[in-house]
């Protein structure tokens, strides 16, 4: 591109919008129906169709483990793949603030494309806003998914029930506490990173292998705890976690407590719930195990009818209490 | 202090060793205290609330800095956040608080008010020094804790000539609001849990008066059950003596004299006196203001703000919850007119307050 800068005329739809458009995002997006140009993409999928779409605004834009491009691939694909669906195609809209750097913009582009190619989707159509400074902050990023539903019956966050076993596949607030962590003002030395990843890999094979998952969530904003909350709500169930089975990363439990933050609350973008009949859950595990997405999977409790539409932590003193959902966002305290 | 070391307080053995002894060793009903909100939230988080002895009434009282400023402190930082040329800088616990007619700072923010979250004072300095045509008003809100380190920042604008840089302080003591604590006949405290927090800067030694006056156990104690535990332990013991001496239980955290040098920081700047607390009213000798010396830094006397007596919020308990008269669940708003996403008092704004605590934790 002729400029360094993202100017407002890359936004017009004239001449330097189709520059942008074709030496950046077809240049590193690449497939046919892309190419293709037209105003809307053409395309076949057989049977139940999941659908997500998510907007991506995360401050810093890039940050240990990764960025809002790769975020924006991973966030839809999860959440497509989640109703136990194989994701095909991915729209993208970028609304870019003026003078943001070009090379950034490519920075963002080319994780977005790997994303891609990684999860094994296409974006098939798009579209790119250019905003006056300072009416955005850099860059947002919106993504839309379609997938084919395989899993039958399909996971439903109403279908917990008593007698269900909850697994985790990995660790809690890895990619929170990156992103807090980075943000200005505070400076948290540790090697913390974002999880962020696709794992519609993994959950394809879990529907495939397992004959009934009765619920699959990725807890991303407001942590497991927001999620198990609207799971146990929906469904009418209350679930039973034991706190010292949930796996959390030393240096995030430090990072915590040093920030009066819980990590149970912290968003997660590479993991995912999983809750089903008991007596498959060790095959769940297994297989999550063997995948490295999921090499941490645990059983962290159970669904049961204690407290219905309730979640309850069993603290390793053996005491219970609420684990409730989050309200507004997570601030760290005064002393 | 490593994660290793902390592990030890939480351990889950000990802590059923404790229990058992403080089963054992307990004889009539104790009605506890815990001051601080740090310690309210930790016994509901780590689950000692549903493991504790029967005997064993736990009360949380006026230790949690957003739950006693006091509403005209409030409207006070309401009224400045709508100012031209104002950024008000704060911790984050204080953006939810609600003052006159429900209004909070972060409604102020959606109006067009500038407010600033930040981690440490020094952030606030370093937003007066890019926004040179600005005042920046810090919101001093806390105890003893966080006081030296707002001083240490005051000290430092005035050495670095940065004179946009101003304080709101609404600074509590923590000392002389116990005292009116125990002398309240209502109130019926047999012991007090004290915050290890606010010890690292003052030391015990302020404590005495709680035993050589009134002959009630207190014991400065750490976050983690098994300082929790212990600290409760020794509370009951020392209930058999007379006048029994403030027991120091976080030693790894406090020594007996605090921190001097934070201590003397503090009193440079700012100097004691009468405060109004949420809910209990005004207590001689418990706030901090800006000595002659730093007055140029004082929010107050820049902007001409009077602070005085408002109507409290109708309907709101806070007052019996912070002197442990009443617990949350008894406040006929607790759950329904007042909640987490609608809080009619700070008690259930703040994440250290009691009735969020009870709220947030509690099972049945
Ligand atoms: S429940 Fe609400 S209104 Fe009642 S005392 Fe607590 S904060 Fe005040």
């Amino acid at each position: 591109m002729s400029s360094d800068k993202v100017l407002l005329d890359y936004g017009s739809g004239g001449r330097a919008s189709q520059r942008l458009i074709s030496e950046l995002f077809i240049k590193h997006f690449a497939n046919p129906e892309l190419e293709r140009l037209n105003d809307a993409a053409a395309f076949n999928i057989d049977g139940k169709i999941s659908m997500s779409t998510d907007s991506f605004t995360v401050d810093p834009i890039f940050f240990p483990g990764g960025d809002i491009g790769s975020l924006a691939v991973h966030g839809t694909v999860n959440d497509v793949a989640m109703l136990g669906a194989i994701p095909k195609y991915l729209t993208c809209a970028y609304i870019i603030e003026e003078g943001f750097p070009m090379a950034d913009l490519e920075k963002v582009v080319i994780s977005m494309s790997e994303a891609v190619k990684d999860a094994g989707v296409a974006i098939v159509t798009g579209d790119t806003k250019v905003v006056p400074k300072g009416a955005i902050d850099k860059i947002f990023i919106n993504t839309t998914g379609v997938g084919q539903i395989v899993a039958d019956p399909m996971p439903s966050g109403d279908r917990a029930t008593v007698g269900d076993a909850v697994l985790i596949s990995g660790t809690m607030g890895d990619h929170g506490l990156t992103v807090l962590g980075t943000r200005g003002g505070i400076s948290l030395e540790s090697n913390v990173m974002s999880d962020s990843a696709a794992l519609n890999h993994l959950l394809v094979k879990l529907v495939q292998e397992i004959p009934d998952v009765h619920v699959f969530r990725d807890p991303t904003r407001g942590g497991l705890a927001t999620t198990l909350n609207e799971i146990t709500t929906a469904s009418n169930v209350c679930c039973e976690l034991e706190e010292s089975s949930i796996p959390v990363k030393p240096e995030v439990v430090g990072g915590c407590s040093i920030l009066g933050l819980d990590p149970l609350y912290l968003a997660n973008e590479g993991k995912f719930l999983c809750i089903l009949p008991q007596k498959y859950a060790e095959q769940a595990l297994e297989i999550m195990r063997a995948d490295k997405h999921g090499k941490d999977a645990c059983q962290i409790g159970n669904i049961t009818d204690a407290n219905p539409g309730k979640v309850i932590l069993v603290t390793p003193l053996g005491g219970r209490r609420l684990l409730n959902m989050l309200e507004g966002e997570q601030l760290p305290r005064i002393c | 202090m490593s994660l290793k070391v902390l592990e030890q307080f939480k351990n889950p053995e000990l802590c059923k060793k404790l229990l058992d002894c403080l089963n054992k060793e307990i004889e009539k009903e104790i009605r506890f205290m815990e001051v601080c909100g740090t310690h309210t939230v930790a016994i509901f988080r780590s689950g000692l609330h549903s493991v504790l002895p029967e005997k064993v009434i736990h009360l949380s009282g006026p230790g949690c800095p957003v739950c006693v400023t006091h509403e005209s402190e409030v409207n006070a930082f309401l009224d400045l956040a709508g100012k031209d040329g104002v950024i008000i800088a704060t911790f984050g616990d204080l953006i939810k608080v609600p003052g006159k007619k429900g209004h909070c700072l972060k409604n102020a923010q959606a109006d067009g008010a500038r407010v600033e979250i930040i981690y440490s004072p020094f952030d606030a300095l370093e937003i007066a020094r890019k926004n040179p045509n600005d005042t920046v008003v810090f919101l001093g809100v806390g105890f003893e804790t966080t006081a030296p380190a707002i001083a240490a920042t005051v000290m430092m604008a005035k050495e670095q000539k940065i004179d946009n840089f101003k304080v709101l302080s609404f600074h509590k003591l923590v000392p002389p609001a116990l005292d009116v604590l125990i002398s309240d006949p209502e109130t019926m405290i047999d012991g007090f849990l004290l915050p290890g927090h606010v010890s690292t800067v003052i030391g015990i030694h302020p404590y005495d008066f709680i035993g050589a006056k009134y002959g009630t156990p207190a014991v400065v104690t750490g976050f983690e059950p098994v300082d929790i535990l212990q600290a409760l332990l020794q509370m009951v013991r020392s209930m058999k003596e007379e006048h029994p001496k403030v027991i120091n239980q976080y030693q790894r955290g406090v020594s007996e004299y605090g921190n001097p040098k934070a201590v003397e920081v503090m009193y440079q700047v700012f100097e004691s006196s009468d405060a109004l607390w949420r809910g209990i009213g005004l207590i001689p000798n418990s706030g901090l203001e800006f000595s002659d010396k730093y007055e140029s830094f004082d929010a107050k006397k820049v902007f001409d703000l009077k602070i005085g007596e408002c109507p409290s919020l109708p309907g709101c308990k806070c007052g019996d919850v912070l002197k442990g008269k009443m617990t949350p669940e008894k406040c006929p708003l607790f759950g329904k007119a007042c909640t987490p996403a609608s809080p009619v008092g700070p008690c259930m704004v703040s994440t250290e307050g009691s009735c969020a605590a009870y709220f947030k934790y509690k099972v049945d």
